[in-house]
């Protein structure tokens, strides 16, 4: 029963990397850069309902809603400031080093805000939690995070292979060049790309804080990080394979906190990484295409 | 009135001037080519004409309208279709799926279906692989699915960078063919071509570039018995 229970924890977490790791792994596929700033686009989407309702009392729907209205249009912003002007930079060490920038910008701007205390956040999840049996219990906020990704997931699939703009997302990841030759917008489509990322980001973050109820302005940097992991792991670029990446991150890392040591869980964490990298350097579910010329 | 009008035309990258000031026209339902070896601004024009590089200099005029700094994902709905150097369809998409991204600024569904029926019957190798991916296509295929795909947005101009590099003389032929048969149904066609004996032997005009500039210019079957031309083009 107490392995369940680990798995089912495990299987929460993973839900939340899993959508982090979806906005990591669209924008790479699309721009062809790391966001580094994602994870703290987490934190912004969390410092906004809990200022909301936790200073303001206002509903908790509100906080959600402009959680997510606050994200993508910082996400917009982010892009169009300062990685647009870097596109046509000769390396791409230049947009990677600028995200790592914004990112620290993000947090000393919170901490100039918000200060360093950590802020108690309240669960925004008002459903309680099951009981199975006399000893599994499973949690409002798991219940809710794994419904949350599992929809994220199909409706991002049907969006990206249905809709007009996700065909458009699907040629500029291909070749920008060839895309806009078909009259796509290529500007407008990977704004579109982290306008959508940086929503899920504000959804993940509420998700994440409901869970683990601690708010500092590095709130989002580790989760940031472990998602970026989950996506290489389950293939950069590849929708499924930030899902799958990140439902095994999740139950890996919380099986070493279990059963190994909750210092090393981290450590194992970036380790299976590693050795998942020189078996399968393309992730899980990485495309390798063949090239004929 | 030409069709494409392009006046005392510069275009830079960064310091390096790439085209030098050049003035050419296209008119309607000609075949145009634009000859010269590798490296004399050829598919620099073309990337300018379609937009996707803005020229320091000069100016573009298409069907009347000024588009020298209009965006390329603007022109294509103008009726200008661009099939690039190298091909590049996208690899991991079916090739129902680039054909289908060609029109991609076209709205009524009835009129892409029917263009797709035209193009299926125009390549009918395209139809016989329409569910395979892109990338598994012969590179004569792949420049057919190219040709294809520009001919969904159903443009008025095709322009074409190298259409027969890299493919075997049976595939160059028949690439020809096509463009030939393009121009009869009433296509407009750019021409960029590093095998100038078969560019001058399907075009009306052409003109001969050399590292920027226009070097020559006239009709093609003259410029085919050119001294010069035959010299430094034709290898005679």
């Amino acid at each position: 029963m107490a392995f369940l229970s680990y798995l089912i924890n495990g299987i929460s977490l993973g839900a939340v990397y899993a959508i982090i790791a979806l906005g990591y792994t669209m924008v790479y596929g699309i721009a062809k850069m790391l966001n580094f700033a994602h994870g703290d686009v987490i934190m912004v989407g969390c410092y906004t309902v809990f200022s909301v309702v936790s200073m303001m009392h206002l509903p908790v729907w509100l906080g959600i809603l402009l959680s997510i209205v606050v994200c993508t249009v910082l996400g917009v912003t982010i892009e169009a400031v300062a990685y647009r002007p870097l596109r046509q930079a000769s390396s791409s060490l230049t947009v990677l080093i600028t995200a790592i920038g914004v990112s620290y910008l993000l947090q000393n701007l919170a901490l100039l805000i918000f200060g360093a205390n950590t802020k108690a956040f309240t669960s925004v999840v008002p459903i309680k939690a099951v009981k199975i049996g006399d000893k599994l219990t499973i949690t409002g906020e798991t219940i809710v995070t794994v419904l949350a990704c599992i929809i994220i997931m199909i409706v991002l699939t049907l969006f990206v292979n249905r809709t007009k703009a996700g065909r458009a997302m699907l040629a500029v990841s291909e070749d920008k060049g060839a895309a806009q030759l078909m009259g796509i917008n290529v500007n407008r489509t990977i704004s579109l790309t982290f306008a959508i990322g940086s929503a899920l980001a504000a959804v993940a973050g509420v998700l994440l804080c409901s869970a683990y109820p601690s708010l500092t302005p590095y709130t989002g940097s580790m989760p940031g990080i472990k998602a970026f992991v989950a996506a290489v792991f389950g293939g950069i670029g590849s929708i499924p394979g930030a899902f799958i990446g990140g439902i095994i991150l999740g139950i890996i890392e919380n099986l070493s906190k279990a059963y190994i040591s909750s210092q090393l869980a981290d450590a194992i964490v970036f380790m299976v990484l590693i050795i998942v990298l020189m078996v399968k350097p393309t992730g899980i579910l990485g495309k390798k295409i063949q090239e004929k010329v | 009135m030409a069709m494409l009008e392009v006046k005392n035309l510069h275009v830079k990258y960064g310091v390096i001037e790439a085209i030098k000031g050049i003035d050419f026209t296209v008119n309607k339902g000609e075949v145009i080519a634009l000859i010269g070896a590798n490296g004399a601004g050829k598919t620099t024009i073309l990337h300018t004409v379609s937009g996707l590089i803005t020229p320091s200099e000069g100016t573009i005029t298409f069907e009347g309208k000024d588009i020298t700094r209009t965006p390329g994902h603007k022109i294509v709905s103008m009726g200008m279709a661009h099939v690039p150097e190298g091909r590049r369809v996208f690899q991991s998409l079916s090739v129902l799926d680039n054909l289908k991204m060609g029109a991609f600024t076209r709205k009524d569904k009835r009129e892409i279906a029917d263009t797709l029926d035209m193009v299926y019957t125009r390549f009918p190798r395209l139809a016989e692989r329409k569910n395979q991916p892109a990338g598994t296509l012969s590179g004569g295929e792949q420049q057919m699915l190219a040709m294809g795909r520009a001919l969904m947005s159903h443009p008025s101009i095709i322009l074409m960078d190298e259409p027969s590099m890299g493919l075997s003389p049976i595939f160059v032929n028949e690439i020809f063919d096509i463009i030939k048969e393009e121009s009869k149904r009433g296509t407009t066609v750019l021409l960029v071509e590093q095998n100038a004996r078969k560019a001058l032997s399907i075009a009306d005009r052409a003109y001969v570039l050399e590292t920027g500039r226009i070097a020559l210019s006239g009709d093609a079957k003259t410029l085919l018995n050119n001294d010069e031309v035959k010299k430094a083009y034709l290898g005679e």
